[in-house]
């Protein structure tokens, strides 16, 4: 019934839109219906600045958005995307396989984007969703040194640690020693044994000071936190892939995809073909470090790349 | 059942008992963090209680402002203390988790002082005047003595808090014996969770028995104490 409601809700939509683009008669691609688009996001600082850069690459082109921000966590979002209640979101490849399918029967999270995203797309087929193209940007796990450590040990990736970890002390979560993807997978994956490791938290507020007060050498922060930026950390490459491929990539749904002319999905790749780790980054640090507006942060950053005008 | 052989086992293996994270370190670590809490609260408490104590005013407003140090939540001390100590460099763990137990021990330690030195007979104090005691002598040689028990009782209050909350302190990256309530939380390792605790319990039955020791001893000859 609900579906009933919202098809015919999208037909009235369809044609006003395309009495309005008849109207306005500036169409290039001779015809094309611009489907109503309503983007959403999770509850954290990162969804919202990328709400807003699919929203605005959207509507500077002719679309008519309506954003569903702040929606809660991917318990929320996911089910509101699949039911219709939103048209597109930025997710996160890998763990959105892993919650998409649990016991992962149809495809495992990878270290390798490409796969993962093929993986997900199996997955994600049976809900009438796509996932688009990834972007180099990620939200995973990630080790950091102060500017000065990679300076002095001239580290740049992960595996330049090996002939100085042995006189490091690592900081994570405490959990960190038996986790796969942190002090363990760091031993088995590049053979690190590090001197000490002092439990802290996952990726917040007690990491960032130890290794401001060089307390600890390695910290582990999440790979878009913007305390990298703001402290000028260093970001070490995973340079053998321990990391699941957690890239950032807009999933949208097919029955918007359908209506639209392929305008919709060549935006929203070009986003994610510009979306570096540093540009994320960075505009997480002006969002929560300089409290500006997300909305601001993500215009200035679309014209800069020359996305928007 | 099978979590009792398990904490057996955590307590029996050797390598819970060597090195910097064994469990002599955590134990030393914690009865140096308690201690110097203490110790802080005691130099704050106690002149301004004893003081008030002899002058017999302003002990109700003072009781009820060290009260206040017990309705704060340790917890947001913590937080606070946090805050403060990154902003000022002292770094995480130690100072973050003594600007959380200091105003834990002031409370009971200005209480019990200003009601020792108050519940002194007062014919023993005009006595004392009348043979020409100077009123800092009254106090050091006659309040102090005779309500020495009931002083240390309040530490010992103080200090068995303190032992208790002091595992607060892992979760500001600190050591003590929080660490393994924590760390045994976060890996889920059940046995270091409840070895931890139940560490920690022994310490602070220790504490009371020590500092009720040390207030029965304290009496003067011919006056017994009760507990």
């Amino acid at each position: 019934m609900m579906r009933g409601r919202t098809i015919f809700a999208a037909l009235i939509a369809l044609a006003v839109v395309a009495t309005a683009c008849g109207g306005a008669g500036s169409g290039t691609s001779g015809g094309t219906a611009r489907p109503d688009v309503t983007v959403g996001s999770t509850n954290f600082y990162e969804q919202l600045t990328l709400g807003e850069l699919y929203a605005q690459i959207l509507e500077a082109n002719g679309y008519k958005v309506t954003r569903k921000f702040n929606l809660g966590n991917r318990e929320i979002v996911q089910p509101a995307l699949e039911s219709g209640q939103i048209d597109v979101d930025a997710e996160y490849l890998a763990t959105l396989l892993a919650f998409v399918d649990k016991d992962g029967k149809i495809a495992k999270p990878t270290t390798d984007p490409k796969e993962t995203q093929a993986g997900l797309q199996k997955a994600l087929d049976a809900k009438n969703l796509t996932v688009l193209d990834p972007a180099a940007a990620t939200d995973q796990n990630g080790f950091v040194v102060t500017k000065a450590t990679a300076d002095s040990k001239s580290l740049k990736k992960l595996s330049d640690l090996a002939p100085v970890a042995k006189d490091m002390i690592l900081g994570g979560p405490p959990e960190c020693p038996q986790r796969p993807f942190c002090a363990l997978g760091l031993k088995n994956t590049y053979g690190l044994t590090f001197k000490d490791f002092k439990p802290l938290d996952a990726g917040g507020p007690l990491t960032v000071a130890a290794l401001d007060g060089k307390q600890i050498d390695v910290g582990l922060l999440f790979t878009s936190d913007p305390s990298i930026v703001a402290k000028n950390f260093v970001l070490l490459d995973d340079d053998k892939h321990l990391q699941l491929a957690d890239n950032i990539a807009p999933v949208v749904r097919n029955a918007v995809l359908q209506k639209d002319d392929g305008t919709l999905k060549r935006l929203l790749n070009s986003i994610s073909a510009k979306l570096s780790q540093s540009e994320l980054n960075d505009m997480n640090k002006q969002v929560a470090v300089d409290k500006k507006d997300s909305k601001d942060v993500a215009a200035a950053w679309l014209k800069k790349q020359g996305l928007i005008k | 059942m099978t979590l009792l052989g398990d904490v057996a086992r955590w307590f029996a293996d050797p390598a819970n008992w060597q090195g910097p994270h064994g469990i002599p370190v955590r134990v030393l670590e914690h009865i140096e963090l308690s201690g110097l809490a203490v110790v802080v609260a005691v130099a704050i408490a106690m002149p301004v209680a004893l003081y008030l104590g002899h002058v017999g005013r302003g002990g109700f407003i003072a009781i009820n402002v060290a009260n206040i140090g017990r309705a704060l939540p340790s917890l947001a001390l913590l937080a606070f203390g946090l805050i403060i100590a990154i902003s000022v460099g002292l770094g995480l763990g130690f100072w973050p988790t003594m600007f959380a137990l200091v105003p834990l021990a002031i409370p009971p330690i200005v209480t019990n002082t200003f009601v020792a030195v108050r519940q002194v007979d007062r014919d023993v104090v005009d006595a004392a005047r009348g043979m020409g005691l100077a009123e800092r002598q009254i106090l050091a040689r006659i309040e102090v003595p005779l309500g020495l028990p009931l002083m240390l009782d309040g530490i010992r209050t103080a200090a068995v808090n303190v032992v208790a909350t002091a595992t607060l302190g892992a979760l500001v990256a600190g050591g003590a014996l929080g660490r393994f309530i924590v760390d045994g939380f976060a890996l889920r390792e059940y046995d270091q969770l409840v070895g931890g605790a139940l560490l920690v319990a022994l310490l602070a039955i220790v504490t009371e028995i020590t500092f009720g020791a040390l207030a029965r001893a304290s009496a003067p000859r011919g006056m017994t104490v009760e507990r």
